[in-house]
């Protein structure tokens, strides 16, 4: 799907990138945690979080995310939204809580990043 | 060898708002010099985790990038407290953070770890009460 299509999913307002709509999506990720975001996204992706602070529009420049999505209507300061677009970064905002903003977006195809190999090791699951 | 291009940068405890700024300087800068792709994004991850620490649990210090023809490198030296147990401290989910790092998302215990999973070299010196320096290296490729 394209950035659009999540907009429409989602019933979200475009906050910045509005002429970067068609750029296509395969991936997402959602955690309010930017240091498991740091640690274990590898790729071009989409974030969804809850978070509205500085550090959110930051951790996404440095790996180079393509999208972030504020979930339950939160909509960050317009320095935050000012950095995201010097870095040209797409900002939509959706009412849906994250856990429904994730299933939605599942249910129209988009899946979660791939996870590093390490984690077979790990006792979880 | 002398390093084709170096610059640095004081980080300043507790400044949770510029949190961040020296990272974003050093990405530009790399991009600007042709560095681009993993590399650049794993240079870019591996700073700002370090430059964070800084923010977050060291007293204030400096981060330093040199630029070599083959590899990028970055130092981030402070001025203290120092880690009492570097085996602990480099374990996945140990973190002493505070309140306010952790509502801003960060004190997950993944720093450390992180940077040398990004970097090609990394070494840490710690001492108690003089303060702790971090060496990494990103082998241009
Ligand atoms: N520069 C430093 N000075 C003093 N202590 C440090 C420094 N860097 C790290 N530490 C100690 O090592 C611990 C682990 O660091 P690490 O970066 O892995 O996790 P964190 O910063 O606590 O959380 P996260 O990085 O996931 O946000 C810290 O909680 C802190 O106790
Ligand atoms: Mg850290």
């Amino acid at each position: 799907m394209t950035i659009a299509d999540m907009v429409r999913i989602l019933n979200a307002k475009v906050l910045i990138g509005a002429d970067k709509l068609d750029t296509p999506v395969y991936t997402a990720c959602c955690s309010d945690l930017m240091s498991d975001v740091l640690a274990f996204v590898d790729e071009k992706t989409v974030l969804i979080t809850g978070l509205t602070n500085p550090h959110v529009v930051r951790t996404s420049e440095m790996l180079d995310l393509k999208c972030l999505v504020f979930a339950r209507g939160k909509i960050p300061t317009q320095d935050i939204l000012e950095s995201a677009e010097e870095q040209g970064l797409v900002v939509i905002a959706t009412k849906l809580t994250a856990f429904s903003a994730c299933g939605v977006l599942y249910e129209n195809g988009l899946r979660g990043v791939p996870v590093p190999e390490e984690w077979d090791s790990r006792e979880g699951g | 060898m002398e390093p084709l291009f170096k610059t640095s940068y004081e980080v300043a405890r507790a400044d949770y708002t510029s949190a961040g700024r020296a990272s974003a300087d050093i990405k530009r800068r790399l991009k600007q010099l042709g560095v681009g792709g993993d590399v650049l994004r794993r240079v870019a991850v591996a700073s700002y985790e370090v430059e964070l620490n800084l923010v977050i649990h060291s007293l204030g210090g400096e981060l330093e990038l040199n630029v070599f023809p083959d590899a990028v490198q970055l130092v981030s030296a402070d001025r203290g407290p120092g880690i009492p147990d570097l085996a602990m401290a480099m374990k996945e989910g140990y973190s002493t953070a505070n309140d306010e790092a952790r509502s801003l998302g960060f004190g997950a215990g993944m720093g450390l770890p992180n940077m040398k999973r990004n970097a090609d070299e990394f070494n840490i010196e710690s001492t108690v009460g003089v303060g702790t320096t971090i060496t990494m290296r990103f082998h241009l490729a």
